[in-house]
């Protein structure tokens, strides 16, 4: 039974990448896009990750998404009947990437059992830090390092996204135009939702140290509910140049840096949590950083400065 | 076959797909899309790997699942950054893309 869902699961998977990539309109392959992210957060859960399924449904699919609608409704106007490549090409390029993945495929499906696993460590290990979801306690203890230079990595993302818009908008407003009449069951859902995203954004936070969950998944909820109120023009986007929005940015990478630096005095190493408070520590910084990844995606989504602060 | 596996056969498939539509595709947008596609291929090998080494009462390894989290938000990054490049790009020139140039190209403006 079991096998039967994973089957028709995996095929529908394929039938949507295909129409992703075969489709003629643009509008249409960012919408199947989605689709897709959903069902492969489906196959997440059934490969038992129940964090990334969280992550892949709210950033792959539903903030990527977004994006990409916003992307593929600006150049509709240009998307016209592009020559498509030469049949010579699409064999080449198609033989190619057959190829590729009856290679991959074969490596896949040869690799060596048993399997090499971590696990054992990190369960062994997790009780010092007071934490019970394994996932976070890689994220946060076994390679804090990383997550770190990931937050950072948003920020000068960001950075590149605004460093695009023109010198004279410069900490200006994002060109994003509400997409409804003020009375439409959209600015209505805008009104509705966030109270209730919210809660949802600051309980997975929360509930990360033990559950599935965690500062991304939160994060991103923050964010998906910051981006309904801007779509449905309940409030426009911030300017860009506001100090206070920057700090936000700021604050959990800084936070997360900071309690990483005090490792030094306190533990004997960068990113070591004192014995006894490595769990409040975490759920500090966590806390910081959901603050920090919602408004960071939120404003990789809605793209660079268009029009100057004050017009 | 065991459902394992065809989760492995369909993340080599989508890695696959997605690399031939960023081989073929000529329109930028498409591309990104693309390769988010490939994206998504890779991740899903790293869960198979993830839960061939369930163990110690986990139904899959720790470590690759969080590298996945990670690479899940990077990638995201990259695929804004991307867009943001590509609409400043249509902004300039009437028509992004990446096909033969056949001086072709109209001024759409």
């Amino acid at each position: 039974m079991a096998l039967a869902f994973d089957t028709g699961l995996a095929l529908l998977v394929l039938v949507l990448a295909a129409w992703t990539i075969w489709v003629q309109d643009t509008f249409s392959a960012v919408l199947a896009f989605v689709v897709l992210g959903l069902l492969v957060a489906l196959i997440w859960v059934r490969l038992q990750s129940v964090d990334v399924a969280l992550t892949e449904a709210a950033i792959g699919s539903g903030v990527t998404g977004a994006l990409l609608l916003t992307a593929a409704a600006f150049l509709r106007p240009t998307e016209r009947a592009v020559a498509p490549l030469g049949a010579a090409w699409c064999t080449a390029a198609g033989s190619l990437s057959a190829i590729i993945t009856v290679g991959l495929g074969a490596i896949a499906l040869l690799l060596p059992d048993p399997a090499p696993t971590l696990a054992p460590l990190a369960v062994a290990s997790l009780p010092q830090s007071g934490l019970g979801n394994p996932v976070t306690g890689v994220l946060f203890v076994y390679r804090a390092l990383d997550t770190l230079l990931e937050k950072v990595v948003l920020v000068l993302a960001l950075v590149g996204v605004w460093s695009l818009a023109a010198d004279h908008v410069w900490g200006g407003i994002p060109a994003l135009r509400p997409a409804t009449r003020p009375d439409s069951t959209l600015t209505f859902l805008a009104q509705l939702l966030p109270p209730v995203g919210l809660m949802l954004g600051i309980y997975m936070c929360w509930t990360g140290a033990d559950h599935p969950g965690g500062a991304f998944q939160g994060g991103a909820l923050l964010t998906a509910m910051w981006l309904l109120v801007m779509l449905a023009g309940v409030r426009a986007a911030p300017a860009t140049g506001l100090l206070s929005l920057r700090l936000l940015l700021i604050v959990g990478p800084t936070i997360f840096l900071v309690i990483g630096l005090a490792g030094f005095a306190l533990a004997g190493a960068f990113l070591a949590y004192p014995a006894g408070y490595a769990k409040a520590l975490i759920i500090v910084a966590e806390a910081a950083l959901t603050l920090s990844i919602g408004v960071t995606l939120g404003l990789l989504a809605v793209g660079p400065a268009e029009r100057a602060r004050n017009s | 076959m065991t459902s394992t596996g065809i989760f492995a056969l369909t993340a080599t498939s989508l890695v696959g797909l997605g690399l031939f539509s960023v081989m073929t595709n000529p329109q930028p947008l498409r591309k990104i899309i693309a390769f988010n596609v490939i994206g998504n291929g890779v991740f899903l090998l790293f869960g198979v790997v993830a839960h061939r080494g369930a163990a110690a009462g986990l139904g899959a390894d720790p470590v690759p699942q969080a590298l996945v989290i990670t690479g899940i938000v990077v990638a995201f990054s990259a695929t804004a950054l991307a867009v943001a490049l590509l609409l400043r790009l249509a902004k300039q020139t009437p028509l992004p893309t990446l096909g033969t140039d056949d001086g072709s190209d109209g001024d759409l403006a």
